[in-house]
């Protein structure tokens, strides 16, 4: 079973408490985007195997959204992190790069 | 290859069984192949047999990292029907389920294909009218289905609570000619058929690597070393988009775990396959008498193989509602499979932009019914760079906005 802590309200919350967002620190392609561009953006999502950042929303608790870095070979949570953010804070990467060196996921390295 | 038959059985009774041969070589690869399908799986050995059986293409090694059907082929639920809204799914699933009826003769090898109807229950007014919109799609696609009363279904399935207090049953979509069959017997069957006509599966041998010269696929690395080819074929569902990163494309698909459970043997209460879509429950009897139970899928990417144990006990809750029985049973094991799931819930059968790579995958959560279809499509993609029932299910449809939209159409993930 996973368990992320909410950076919001500090509750150790497990996944029936919360409910995936998908990939994070999406960044938004609309009208007048190139066609490859608003094609990735709707339908390419990272899906590593190892590490993954993610959307995650603390539904029923505090309602919330926040991010989570995770492994998806193994369910380990390494941080969750503010969702106010376009990309992992360094101490999260430090976390990150502490449990799986040279890590990288999309343009961020640990 | 010796036949197996009656007369085998007899012949081998009398001399203590020692006259049965192993059912498929396990070779050590070649420095070369024209043709290398990575993932022996059903949907990857079933590419292979057909291209050697339809093309005469039989220079053919089917490598797999683990062991023959250990992947999403010997972790379904093994139900088998073609009763889909659109078009395309239709056409492919139907080509699929009018394979498995005579599979077992084409092969030599009994998969046990067992067509004893599928219901799907309509539980809620939009499913009612989803299911008769379907029964009326399906008469057009030449897929034999019908929409049945509450009445019809609980003569079906006497077990059933028709008066469910939050989902009762309304009627349903019944194809009597879906059904199951016996899910590693189809692997066993495909690798028996493939190794017979000079096919090396390889097993126990991961890809570590994807090599391609000038936009041109020309081999791959595995831990049993290099070995060279002019076609891969891409089957590994789950594992899909690790492969592809190898040859250096990405694929629309996300990876999830799904899970089953099986119960202990009781004797025969449901002869037919029953599908409860509103609450995410699928269940049928085995021919060992396991009421054999399938749920929805987990919401987070995972490549664990182990899903959640609160989706299986939703999926038990549901059961139980509708299924009164069900609460008196011990549930004997429950396992998880990765599966590769697309935007639109329908599956890739495509070229990639790695020439000379062909791309199987997100078969999301119903992939072992469309097996021999799947199969079929893909060798006459690879063999011939087109096949009429693959056409639709190109990678590209994501950018071309040409979706198979099965996910509305079954209002669930299938």
């Amino acid at each position: 079973m996973l368990i992320l802590e909410c950076p919001y309200c500090g509750v150790h919350a497990e996944e029936t408490e919360l409910h995936g967002g998908g990939e994070a620190h999406l960044k938004r392609f609309g009208p007048g985007s190139s066609d490859d561009d608003f094609h990735d953006y709707l339908f390419m999502r990272e899906n590593p195997r190892g590490v993954h950042l993610e959307r995650w929303r603390h539904v029923n608790g505090c309602g919330k959204w926040f991010h989570a870095a995770r492994c998806t070979q193994t369910l380990e949570v390494f941080a969750t992190y503010s969702a106010q953010t376009t990309e992992p804070p360094q101490e999260v990467k430090d976390k990150i790069s502490a449990k799986r060196p040279g890590w990288s996921w999309r343009e961020f390295k640990g | 290859m010796k036949r197996y038959s009656a007369f085998a059985v007899a012949r081998e009774g009398l001399r203590y069984h020692t006259g049965w041969e192993r059912a498929w070589r396990s070779p050590e690869p070649k420095r070369h192949y024209d043709v290398i399908i990575v993932g022996a799986g059903g949907h990857g050995l079933a590419t292979a047999y057909y291209l050697g059986k339809n093309f005469g293409i039989t220079n053919v090694a089917v490598i797999e990292k683990g062991w023959l059907g250990g992947g999403n082929t010997g972790r379904n639920t093994t139900i088998i029907r073609s009763n889909y809204l659109q078009d395309p799914s239709a056409a492919i699933y139907e080509k699929a389920r009018s394979l498995y009826e005579g599979l077992s003769q084409d092969f030599n090898y009994n998969v046990m294909f067992s067509p004893r109807g599928v219901i799907m229950l309509a539980q809620t007014e939009h499913e009612v009218r989803g299911y008769k919109r379907t029964a009326h799609a399906n008469a057009l696609q030449g897929v034999t289905t019908e929409w049945i009363e509450p009445a019809r279904v609980k003569e079906l399935v006497p077990i059933i609570n028709l008066e469910g207090p939050r989902y009762p049953v309304l009627g349903g979509l019944w194809q009597a000619r879906g059904g199951t069959a016996r899910h590693d017997a189809v692997a066993w069957g495909y690798a028996r058929a493939c190794s017979a006509m000079g096919m090396d599966i390889i097993q126990k041998c991961e890809v570590t690597n994807v090599r391609t010269e000038a936009g041109r696929v020309v081999g791959v690395d595995t831990t049993k070393g290099a070995i060279d080819c002019d076609k891969i074929g891409m089957v590994v569902a789950g594992n899909c988009s690790v492969l592809s990163q190898m040859a250096g494309f990405r694929l629309p698909v996300e990876s999830v775990a799904l899970q089953a459970l099986v119960s202990e043997p009781i004797k025969p209460c449901m002869d037919v396959v029953v599908m409860a879509n509103t609450v995410h429950g699928y269940m049928s009897q085995s021919d060992k008498g396991e009421m054999v139970i399938g749920g929805g899928t987990d919401g987070f990417n995972n490549y664990t193989q182990r899903g959640s144990f609160h989706h299986i006990e939703e999926t038990v809750r549901a059961l139980v509602e509708t299924f009164p029985m069900v609460s008196r049973l011990k549930m004997l094991r429950q396992w998880g499979g990765i599966v590769d799931v697309t935007g639109d819930r329908s599956p890739l059968i495509s070229k990639t932009p790695v020439e000379g790579c062909f791309v199987n995958a997100g078969w999301g959560t119903g992939g072992f019914k469309a097996i021999p279809g799947s199969g079929w499509a893909m060798a006459e993609l690879m063999a011939t760079g087109h096949s009429n029932l693959a056409e639709e299910f190109s990678m590209m449809r994501f950018k071309e906005g040409k979706f198979i939209d099965e996910s509305v159409a079954a209002g669930v993930a299938h």
